[in-house]
């Protein structure tokens, strides 16, 4: 495959700073709203934050890559004394928890930094919004170049259905697809 | 569709477990918008007069506003609503935190509940799956670890939990409702819930909350509001605010950011409000007290959806965790008379757990401290009483909770326990309004707009009816005069003449500047913005209780007609929440509140002046559109919509026609 350049964004999130407020839950689920804006669900948004305010617990985590199928085994980070959640830190879509699925069609979900492919849909500001919401420093955006090998990028209806393929089998998903079809 | 509201209330009756969801008429909304203003609706409707607050016909309501759940900051409040053990009038107490738009999540604006359980449960709602769940193992339990007791039962960690402590379970009449960073205070919600046998209410919802105008509304919200919330988070107010902490920042008093409370140790009252300490803020003070802070303070927190951060997560020592914000911080301290800081963290944190109204409770451990030092409580009362300030104030604590002793009478509040003592006890209750502990301010001379605040508002609490208008005169011209530029909030370019106008000292001084007819403009444009506030569940702090907020009436309106697709405009926002307002008088008054309660807390200001008192009271009447004993008339109801209720009040014969 060919060498490229890419653009690479980074939210750096700088958990200590953060008071826990969700502003930027909310806003995630807003923007990815249909029509934008029109509803919102915090369940729905691609940044969570994993609160246990009395172990002094805020830490935001963004929707990663879908994971199909469990990791093997969990992991448990006790840091400065903290102990958090097993798989705290970890950002995929994954069988073994609920997080990071939308809450009615369990499909995952995964942070774009408010960028969808079509062209003209970014929020307005430059930044992904949770960053423009959050007033405490806690996300920070940064950009650079990179140059990588090309690579095929899943638009958010395939990482969809590719979900669905893993999870039910081509054969099944095509035939409820033509039953769909039908129906209507 | 229902937008910004849910269309949907749960009807829970715990005496036979009943749960019903149920569809709401979706003109409240145009009548009442939400929140307070279609709580009190329901109160008028199914609340008779006779009921008293332990009866199992006493409502309890739990309320979402209007914009709860919706992406408008600091639209978090959760307004619980009830007939209070302490003032038998409709308390509605709110909280900030989580839990509201949790509700919304969950699909339902309000949970209305009846009835007494007959064993302790607790209420787990998820979505549409709603249960009552035992909660005998929580007997006991603080109202802060009840919380996480909950979640680690249910094995949700994102649910939200509104608990009661040991107070509320005993019914004490200060009993509050304790939820993450926040607590619903004031007027016994804890006790009522306590009465009913509920422990908690624990809520999870992934549902999605709907915007009739989305994209108009953001540009309000994450546009306009943010930008103005992040140059106040720049440039604070330095003009007509006390001190850092308190009116200059966007938020509650903040209290857990600043250690600096020179303005308060010595401005405001110790002990059961009664003397001031104006050289108890010195050097070595501020040191420890500086020092205390810090070791205290592990983390500042935020309610949902909301930049600021008034809260605190509390770890002191050896000392549990636990949440606290705001002027608790030296409430307990005050009032004991306590000069080490230390005392705060320690003696909050048990209050906390046992789930009492800071503001009240320790006005009645003081109260009691008096009467024991006058004779009228005697040693047989305080056998086995440390003898030492702090020890003091501990042990009371646990007397009242435990309503063992004294503490059983003085768990009923100042002026009741006043009564039930007797022997003099009755002149030691001189800061309350209408059976309720008021701030601990003892001032000189009488102040005509708090004068009103006061004594008319349905709140019976000054921290929530006061805030657009600067506390006092501002001394220096020119402070004026620049002040006054920059104020897009005001509701009329003429209360910038009254500012200039009104000095500390001279002719145009309190109290008799501003005039009455000033006053009733000034005190209604404030009471008209909490009331707005408390319908849409937003933080007083971004709108009624703080100069210049970022939430007002002219922005209001448009947020709202976004949000839900009516077509509202300034004067249908001031009409709506003045019919819900009406609304709750007439409730009140049907309760039989009427002209003679309508008092400032006795001692509140030195020199009093009877004839101008008398004479603000009937031009403020007059203005609201009320009779002399403060009932709404029959022509103000009507043009509110309220035919209802003036036919109601004919009945019974509060209103009889022309004589008004
Ligand atoms: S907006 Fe910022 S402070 Fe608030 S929860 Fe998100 S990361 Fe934390
Ligand atoms: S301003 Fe403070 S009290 Fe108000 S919602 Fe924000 S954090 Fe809560």
């Amino acid at each position: 495959m060919a060498k490229i350049k890419k653009k690479i964004k980074t939210i750096k999130v700088d958990a200590d700073k953060c008071n826990g407020c969700r502003a930027c839950e909310v806003a995630c689920s807003s923007f990815h709203a249909i029509p934008k804006y029109s509803s919102n669900n915090p369940a729905r948004s691609r940044i969570q934050v994993m609160t246990h305010r009395l172990k002094d617990i805020w830490l935001p985590v963004f929707a990663g890559e879908l994971a199909a199928a469990e990791c093997m085994g969990r992991d448990k980070y006790i840091i400065d004394g903290k102990e958090y959640d097993e798989c705290g830190f970890c950002r995929a879509a994954c069988p073994s928890r609920d997080l990071f699925k939308e809450p009615d069609s369990g499909l995952p979900l995964k942070c774009d930094m408010c960028e969808e492919n079509a062209p003209g849909e970014k929020p307005p500001g430059e930044k992904p919004l949770c960053v423009q919401v959050c007033l405490n420093d806690v996300l920070i955006y940064e950009e650079r170049e990179e140059e990588v090998e090309e690579e095929v990028i899943l638009g958010e209806m395939e990482m969809g259905l590719k979900h669905l393929v893993d999870r039910h089998g081509l054969d099944t998903l095509v035939d409820t697809l033509a039953r769909m079809v039908e129906r209507d | 569709m229902r937008y910004a509201e849910t269309g949907y209330n749960l009807e829970i009756d715990l005496a036979t477990g009943n749960i019903e969801k149920v569809e709401t008429d979706p003109r409240l909304m145009e009548l009442h918008l939400g929140g307070l203003g279609t709580s009190v609706k329901l109160h008028w409707d199914r609340v008779p007069p006779e009921t008293k607050a332990f009866d199992p016909e006493n409502l309890l309501i739990f309320s979402s506003g209007l914009l709860c759940g919706t992406p408008a900051f600091s639209a978090n409040r959760t307004l619980v609503s009830f007939i209070s053990p302490q003032t038998d009038l409709l308390a509605y107490p709110m909280m900030g935190g989580f839990w509201a738009a949790e509700l919304k999540y969950a699909g339902y604006d309000k949970i209305i509940i009846r009835g007494k359980s007959p064993n302790l449960v607790y209420i787990w709602i998820h979505n549409d799956k709603v249960e009552i769940r035992d909660a005998s193992y929580l007997r006991g339990k603080g109202a802060v670890e009840t919380q996480d007791l909950i979640r680690d039962e249910l094995k949700e960690p994102r649910a939200q939990v509104a608990a009661i402590g040991l107070a509320g379970e005993n019914r004490v009449f200060t009993a509050s409702i304790e939820q993450s960073r926040s607590s619903s205070s004031r007027g016994g919600g804890g006790a009522v819930m306590g009465d009913k046998n509920l422990k908690a209410i624990a809520v999870r919802g992934t549902k999605d909350v709907y915007i009739a105008r989305g994209e108009e509304f953001r540009e309000l919200i994450m546009g306009e509001v943010l930008k103005f919330v992040k140059l106040r988070n720049e440039n604070h107010l330095k003009i007509a605010v006390h001190s850092p902490q308190h009116g200059a920042i966007i938020g509650s008093p903040q209290a857990m950011k600043y250690a600096d409370e020179e303005w308060h140790t010595t401005g405001f009252a110790w002990g059961n409000a009664r003397s001031r300490r104006k050289d108890f803020w010195t050097k070595e003070t501020e040191e420890s007290w500086t020092k205390s802070q810090t070791s205290a303070i592990k983390r500042l927190i935020s309610c949902f959806n909301c930049t600021q951060q008034c809260g605190a997560l509390i770890s002191f020592k050896d000392v549990p965790r636990f949440m606290m914000k705001c002027f608790s911080k030296l409430t307990y301290t005050m009032a004991a008379y306590v000069d080490d800081l230390d005392f705060t963290w320690k003696i909050l944190q048990r209050a906390t757990e046992y789930g009492l109204d800071s503001f009240s409770t320790p006005q009645i451990l003081a109260f009691a401290v008096e009467l024991y030092e006058a004779g009228i409580l005697t040693d047989a009362d305080f056998a086995g009483c440390p003898s030492d300030n702090e020890g003091r104030f501990f042990w009371l604590l646990d007397k009242v909770v435990r309503r063992e002793g004294i503490g059983d009478v003085l768990a009923d509040g100042v002026y009741w326990a006043a009564r039930k003592i007797g022997n003099g006890a009755e002149a030691f209750d001189h800061n309350t309004i209408k059976k309720h502990e008021q701030m601990n301010i003892k001032l000189g001379m009488l102040d005509p707009l708090y004068y009103l605040m006061y004594s008319t508002n349905e709140k019976i609490s000054i921290t929530q009816m006061e805030g657009n208008w600067p506390q006092g005169a501002i001394p220096r011209k020119e402070d004026r005069e620049e002040f006054v530029k920059d104020w897009p909030q005001l509701p009329d370019e003429k209360f910038k003449q009254y500012l200039l106008d009104w000095e500390s000292r001279g002719e145009n001084a309190n109290p008799y500047y501003p005039t009455p007819e000033m006053c009733c403009e000034i005190v209604d444009w404030m009471e008209m913005l909490h009331n707005v506030d408390d319908a849409l569940g937003i933080c007083a702090g971004w709108a009624s209780f703080v100069l210049k907020p970022p939430y007002h009436i002219h922005n209001y309106p448009k947020i709202i007609s976004a949000a839900t697709g009516m077509d509202l405009d300034e004067a249908g926002l001031k009409k709506i929440v003045n019919r819900s307002r009406n609304l709750h008088r007439a409730f009140n008054n049907r309760r039989g509140m009427m002209r003679p309660d309508e008092k400032p807390p006795e001692d509140h200001w030195k020199k009093r002046f009877p004839e101008l008192e008398e004479n603000l009271l009937t031009t403020y009447y007059k203005f609201k559109g009320w009779n002399y004993d403060g009932i709404p008339t029959k022509e103000r109801l009507q043009e509110l919509d309220l035919g209802y209720v003036a036919e109601d009040l004919e009945k019974r014969g509060m209103l009889k026609d022309g004589q008004d």
